[in-house]
């Protein structure tokens, strides 16, 4: 029992409160100093978690290994780049208030204390702390009237999936006898199935998570709340929150339930399945660009949970693989959708890229990339993600799913290329306003990551090789 | 290290990248940006064709061993490594790409006057992409170069494109994409079954027999369509329509050519219990193909769609020779491929020239060209008797090895085969009489000019090649005579062995 272990979040926690003290004080727009404030913090936890120690801490509340490094750093960069790209935004829109980043600082830190969950309440407490502040900050434009709808439809519909994870961790209490991820792994190791009472335990459990991933069947607010929410809000909804829940659920399924993976790979298996189908298919008829990135995101996350369903070693590094490269995939594409404006006002719709190609060839390359990585085109970097997801289902023989998989991602390259075809082959309605620097900064940097992967898949695949293995044995 | 001495192959695939990153750092207005893009692509595609003359010069046509091979560690842990190599079956593919490559912008030199910056970075991009799939010798990196032709191919057709250029982009895109990824499938069960994505280290790896016929319909859902085999052919019309011609040149000199090849380099020599048991279909579709899109090609309208079917028809014989498994058969589908490649690579050509000058790819616009432009009529005239197969052209020797290699396996293949030449004669003379013979009807064609220095610098090597191949085709079959043969002899030797074991 030692506190010091979880000290990235508690450094966060701090820093969090003395910006939000100091940023309270001085009489102008402190918007900008503060997030760069809440960077240097973020920063500063992504140090701290790289040199964090194995172990668990808080009576056995808290667990640190390589899985939680993994997934924190990834978690702490979506929420570094969600901020940076919210900067110039949040400016322009006049939304330039502190209170933003250090919300964006707390759910970041919510979703390193999920990562980190080993007990069912922490899970919850985690849980919590991510989607409080993202309730606020979805309706952070309060004057806009879709703005306003996405942070009630996304709080009304978050509130019931807290219940139906207070309700299955009470059921899971009550047939296990244990809300600790250990001692459920002890209790369950017998070999024999698990109760009927604790399969509906872990279904609520699932189901609350799912809908935080927004995985079908509980994907219905992700295209509302993503299209209301403010666009660099919409970028940090697609990362942070994503891969937090995607690594809780990783960790609660492989972990203390992985020896009844009978019981529930049905469940995960449908709803990968599902999500792939849906993502692909309802992603068709969009013409808003980020109600099609919200289906795109939960096609996404269709592919990730593949990885969840196999309950393998290669699944869990193919999830890591897939989830590391599906946020720099991400945080270039929204780099660019915030960018998108005409005469200083934001558009969003896909038709606004039209003659994207012509009038501004850097950002339109950058978007080609991406999209042909989202794809899943080789040589880009999405193709990787995909192909070690498929490689785990191969090898488990889950060959429907794999082949739903590779079809579906046939399906979904169609819209795909309908935005690099809008750029490209489409006549122009007039140029959009340049993109800023900041903006610029992060779509090269990770439009360079994409293109270049192929160069060096080593390092990462041993990462998430290493941290799939932490959480395995 | 390899006969070059230096990385030769990794060299020829990547060199034209450098172009390409030359090209995009050019600054100044556009047509200082045009002409720079123009020179620096036609410099970086022919030093490309040079560097690829070693490969000639120095192949060992003894042995049908992996030549040139390079070994890069990539992924080692999971049995994935850069490994580039060729032998007797790529070799001549990877000096086709390198070839056609400079033609292609030669002839692209006048004819794109948008964007020719973006275009020329396409091409080279393409030529890399093209090269290192024909070098490959990892299911992965053969995977990535497979797919990543499709990138650079879609932007050539889309932006560049005639009318309907969008929704056959997409067509061509989509319908390669589907194909592809099933063959992913397929590739990553043979990387669980070897452990390993080194194609030598696979084909020492016998894969069961329960399973080789669901990764045969895998591999050939891809290239099947690649090819084009009858009935997925029908991407081809669309994409070669829409296409300028370059692309057009490319996608029939060297695209088509990847789904042979990829029978060749995957499906015979991994799975030859499914090829043998599946041949009959790729016979039935082959025949069918050859019969049905020659017939298609009479009723065409549109000079492009005409050629782009009769190239559906060759490849057609190109695959019933590669499944007779006979030394004549194979030879004579390899020499098909490469003659296919420059005479209908040239005849996209021969129809560039007039749709640069008329803009109009319409059969009944035309008529009395051959009067007017009497250089260009004979070009045309030779490269349609060379696709017709008149003997001493380069078409004729390849068809007729196969025609040879099919009868022994089935007389009435054979004979499927060589309707190939018959309705070939049909549709390329009729065409060649209604553009070039008969009376001028229109006044603009009265006027056209004969071809350019620029379009002899195109057209001459493209005649002399062909000539040659059809002269004197020994030097070529040589290259692949190696390791046709091995091909044959590992064939026979999985089959008796598994005969055997079905006799246990």
């Amino acid at each position: 029992m030692s506190w010091t272990l979880a000290m990235p979040e508690i450094v966060l926690a701090v820093a969090g409160l003395v910006i939000l003290a100091v940023a309270v004080f001085p009489k102008r727009d402190t918007f900008f100093p503060a997030s760069m404030a809440v960077i240097g913090a973020l920063l500063l936890a992504g140090v701290l978690v790289l040199g964090q120690e194995e172990g668990t801490a808080f009576g056995g509340q808290y667990v640190a290994d390589g899985f939680s490094s993994f997934m924190k750093l990834l978690v702490i960069l979506g929420g570094a780049l969600g901020l940076l790209l919210a900067l110039d935004w949040n400016e322009k829109e006049g939304l330039g208030r502190f209170e933003f980043s250090v919300l964006v600082l707390y759910a970041t830190l919510g979703g390193m204390v999920m990562v980190s969950a080993n007990d069912l309440m922490t899970t919850y407490l985690g849980l919590e702390l991510l989607s409080l502040p993202l309730y606020v900050i979805a309706a952070f434009n309060r004057d806009d009237a879709r703005s306003s709808e996405a942070g009630l439809k996304y709080f009304v519909l978050g509130a019931l999936a807290s219940g139906l994870l207070l309700y299955g961790a009470s059921l899971v209490y009550g047939f296990a006898g244990s809300t600790n991820f250990d001692r459920l792994a002890d209790a369950l190791t017998g070999g024999e199935p698990a109760s009927q009472g604790l399969v509906v335990g872990i279904v609520f459990v699932i189901a609350a998570l799912a809908f935080k991933v927004s995985a079908v069947p509980f994907h219905m607010w992700t295209p509302d709340v993503y299209e209301g929410a403010p666009t660099p809000v919409t970028a940090f909804f697609a990362m942070a929150p994503k891969v937090a829940a995607i690594a809780l659920l990783a960790r609660v399924l492989l972990g203390p339930f992985g020896d009844v993976a009978a019981q529930w790979q049905q469940v995960i298996l449908l709803v990968s399945m599902g999500s792939m189908l849906l993502g692909a298919f309802a992603a068709i008829g969009q013409r808003n660009i980020k109600r099609l990135m919200a289906y795109s995101s939960i096609g996404h996350v269709g592919y990730a949970l593949m990885g969840v369903a196999v309950a393998s070693d290669e699944g869990l590094r193919g999830l890591l693989i897939y989830m590391a490269i599906y946020i720099l995939m991400n945080v270039g594409t929204f780099a660019v959708i915030v960018s998108m404006r005409r005469q200083g006002r934001a558009v969003e719709h896909v038709d606004d890229l039209a003659g994207l190609g012509r009038t501004d060839p850097g950002t339109a390359l950058w978007m080609a990339v991406f999209m042909f990585s989202m794809a899943g085109i080789p040589p880009l970097a999405g193709f990787f993600g995909k192909l070690y997801v498929f490689l785990a289902a191969v090898q488990g023989g889950f060959w429907v799913l794999a082949t739903v998989g590779v079809l579906t991602s046939v399906v979904s390259a169609y819209y795909y290329l309908r935005i690099v075809k809008v750029m490209y082959f489409d006549q122009g309605v007039g140029a959009l306003d340049r993109a800023p620097a900041s903006l610029s900064a992060v779509m090269a940097g990770t439009g360079l990551f994409n293109l270049l992967f192929i160069l060096w898949p080593a390092p990462m695949l041993a990462a998430a090789g290493a941290a799939a293995a932490a959480l395995l044995t | 290290m390899n006969a070059a001495g230096f990385p030769l192959l990794s060299l020829l695939t990547f060199l034209p990248l450098v172009g390409a990153a030359i090209i995009l750092s050019v600054r100044g207005d556009d047509a200082v940006v045009a002409r720079n893009a123009r020179w620096t692509a036609l410099w970086t595609s022919l030093l490309v064709f040079l560097l690829s003359l070693i490969l000639w010069a120095r192949f060992d046509r003894g042995t049908a061993d992996f030549q040139f091979v390079e070994r890069v560690s990539w992924l080692p842990e999971f049995g994935v490594g850069y490994h580039m190599g060729v032998d007797g079956v790529s070799v001549l593919f990877v000096l086709l790409s390198t070839a056609l490559t400079p033609v292609c912008i030669l002839a692209s030199w006048e004819a794109i006057t948008a964007r020719v910056r973006e275009y020329m970075v396409a091409f080279l991009v393409l030529e890399t992409m093209m090269v290192g799939m024909f070098c490959a010798l990892d299911m992965l990196v053969f995977y990535v170069f497979f797919e990543g032709v499709l990138i650079p191919m879609f932007l050539i057709i889309g932006v560049w494109g005639g009318a309907r250029r969008v929704y056959a982009a997409y067509k061509f895109f989509l319908y390669t994409l589907l194909g592809s990824v099933l063959m992913l499938l397929a590739i990553l069960y043979l990387w669980r079954e070897a452990g390993t994505t080194d194609i030598p280290e696979i084909y020492r790896h016998a894969i069961p027999a329960a399973a080789q016929a669901w990764i045969f319909f895998a591999f050939l859902a891809s290239f099947a369509v690649k090819v084009p085999m009858w009935p997925v052919h029908t991407w081809l019309p669309d994409a070669h329509v829409e296409a300028p011609t370059a692309g057009s040149v490319i996608l029939a000199g060297v695209l088509l050519k990847m789904g042979a090849y990829g029978f060749l380099r995957f499906s015979l020599p991994m799975l030859p219990e499914a090829s043998a048991q599946f041949a009959p279909l790729i016979f039935v579709l082959s025949v069918v193909a050859v019969v049905y899109t020659s017939l298609v090609a009479l009723a065409q309208e549109d000079m492009k769609k005409l050629i782009a079917y009769s190239s559906v028809a060759h490849m057609g014989v190109v695959t019933i020779g590669i499944f007779t498994f006979n030394q004549q058969g194979l030879s004579g589908a390899l020499f098909t491929m490469l003659a296919h490649g420059v005479v209908s690579g040239a005849l996209f050509l021969c129809v560039g020239v007039l749709y640069d000058r008329v803009h109009s790819r319409d059969i009944a616009r035309y008529g009395g060209v051959a009067g007017i432009m009497p250089s260009y009529g004979l070009v045309f005239l030779f490269f349609t008797m060379a696709s017709v197969g008149l003997p001493g052209l380069a078409n004729f020797v390849g068809e007729f090895l196969v025609i040879v290699g099919a009868w022994r396996v089935n007389p009435w293949v054979a004979a499927g085969a060589a309707l190939s030449m018959i309705l070939g004669a049909c549709y390329m003379l009729l065409l060649y009489r209604r553009v070039a013979f008969g009376r001028v009807t229109r006044e603009d064609v009265r006027s056209l000019l004969d071809l350019s220095p620029r379009e002899y610098a195109v057209f001459v090597p493209l005649v002399l090649v062909t000539l040659w191949l059809g002269v004197y085709p020994q030097p070529v079959l040589a290259v692949f005579e190696a390791s046709v043969a091995s091909l044959v002899q590992r064939h026979e030797a999985a089959l008796s062995n598994a005969a055997r074991l079905a006799g246990l």
